[in-house]
């Protein structure tokens, strides 16, 4: 899987799953700071990308996603 | 010192006979019933198959779709009731810090996210503990309707939930008189909601024997008083009423729609679902509530009754209202909602507390519908099956809850 579509699918995940404003998800968006996910939400959001990408997340590697082009580093890292 | 006098200036509903007060109380008024086939689940594995379910729904109309999403749906169900009522009183939380200090609400609710904790269970067994929606428990609990009603309005008064299974929102709505009669807030926010009809709840109920299994008849299956009743029918459903001190809404011009003038409690300690046989316990409710009224027997102008169209209720209620009335009891009307609205459990207090207040408003009394055949231990005026106008000045709700809980609410015009 490439990069656009990690992009693409995760972009989707936050409009359907957490109701995000789409035009908001840019690479550089701290998803508390400004897509005001609070931490329930990053952890809703952790289980639909394991569920999204079939893979598994460990916490101490959760804690360190505060960004979107984060969140997509750490699934094309854990697809391999 | 007196007692501050608690008035009523907003009301919202949403219930299987519409989504709004105004279409509710019409179907009331035209004795409709809200039942039908369950449409929500398959329900091949259950025995009863009809409730009173909700039509077209849309949380997202009352709603951003971030609080919707967080939301079980009883609470998206309470919030569409509660921005209805705030809106109807005029209240606005923005315009002023003391305002929203002196603003609380109490709400009830039977169970709680019923489908959101039927949902969490499947996945834990399905899936395992750790794909259980971190959401879960927020949605499930059964004050977050309460809570969110604070979150989104704005308001930081005294807020509390009321969990009394049938009683429930007939309790939030006393306790938040007594609360604005003690000084302790100006506006209160008072109801309750459930959205109980899923696979887990409609088979629970049916083990217990407590719903109809009429399933070819949905809008006869529930028939309060009559002979040929067979238990409650389950509806999902919740009402809001704005309760203020008298001398708030005055000083802001605001349209007063009806008094609460009594609240009274009971326990029944006999037995976890059958009320107390003769109906002492749930007289005994109706007696303090009209004492704390300072009203006779003889000055309630009409009974909304508990009604469930079960067995055991139908006929102890009319044995309670006998102990409580008197020689007035055969006098006075009584007629069951639930013939048309079905069971909202924790909403239901709220929602007959709303068609007291609009009986009282437009002087008509709302039927017990789907009354055919007598019953010996039913012998009061039901007013069976048609609306009927009548001279209205209190009204008195009943409500009893599994558990032994009996509330009864007297309403008035102000």
């Amino acid at each position: 899987m490439d990069r656009p579509e990690v992009e693409s699918r995760l972009k989707a995940l936050l409009v359907s799953e957490l109701g995000l404003d789409e035009e908001k998800i840019t690479p550089d968006a701290n998803f508390e700071e400004d897509l005001e996910v609070d931490s329930l939400g990053v952890v809703e959001l952790l289980m639909a990308l394991e569920d999204e990408f079939g893979v598994e997340i460990p916490d101490d590697e959760a804690e360190g996603i505060l960004t979107v082009s984060q969140a997509v580093d750490t699934v094309i890292a854990r697809l391999g | 010192m007196e007692r501050r006098r608690v008035v009523v200036t907003g009301l919202g509903v949403v219930s299987p006979l519409g989504l709004d007060l105004a279409s509710t109380w019409s179907g009331l008024k035209e004795g409709r019933s809200g039942i039908g086939q369950i449409a929500s689940f398959d329900t091949s594995n259950v025995k009863t198959t009809i409730a009173g379910e909700l039509h077209d729904f849309d949380p997202e109309n009352y709603l951003e779709k971030r609080e919707a999403r967080r939301l079980d749906r009883y609470s998206q169900i309470f919030m569409a009731s509660a921005i209805e009522a705030v809106a109807m009183s005029g209240l606005d939380f923005t315009s002023s810090e003391r305002l929203r200090e002196r603003t609380g609400a109490v709400a009830g609710a039977g169970m709680g996210g019923s489908d959101s904790f039927q949902e969490g269970i499947l996945t834990l067994h399905e899936r395992g503990a750790d794909r259980i929606n971190p959401l879960t428990i927020t949605k499930i609990i059964a004050n977050m309707s309460v809570g969110y009603a604070a979150i989104h309005f704005g308001f930081v008064g005294p807020t509390n939930c009321t969990i009394t299974a049938c009683a429930a929102s007939a309790n939030a709505i006393g306790d938040a008189t007594e609360i604005i009669r003690r000084g302790a807030a100006d506006v209160m926010l008072a109801g309750g909601a459930e959205a109980g009809i899923c696979e887990f709840v409609i088979g629970a109920f049916n083990s217990a024997r407590a719903i109809s299994t009429r399933n070819d008849d949905p809008q006869g299956a529930s028939r309060p008083f009559d002979a040929d009743r067979d238990g409650f029918v389950l509806s999902e459903g919740g009402a809001t009423l704005v309760l203020e001190s008298l001398d708030h809404a005055r000083e802001r011009g605001a349209d007063i729609l009806g008094e609460v003038l009594g609240y009274g409690m009971s326990t029944d300690a006999y037995h976890v679902t059958l009320p107390r046989p003769g109906g002492a316990g749930q007289a005994l409710a109706m007696r303090w509530a009209m004492e704390d009224a300072g009203v006779g027997p003889g000055e309630i102008d009409y009974i909304n009754a508990h009604g469930t169209s079960t067995a055991a209720n139908d006929s102890t209620e009319t044995a309670a209202i006998k102990l409580a009335l008197g020689d007035h009891a055969h006098s006075t009307p009584v007629s069951s909602t639930k013939s048309m609205t079905g069971h909202l459990l924790g909403g239901a207090g709220a929602i007959e507390a709303v068609a007291s207040i609009m009986a009282i408003r437009d002087q008509v009394i709302p039927p017990t519908i789907n009354y055919t055949t007598p019953d010996p231990e039913c012998d009061l005026d039901y007013v069976p099956n048609a609306a009927r106008e009548s001279h209205l000045s209190r009204v008195m709700s009943n409500s009893f809850g599994f558990g032994g809980h009996n509330v009864a609410l007297v309403f008035g015009r102000l």
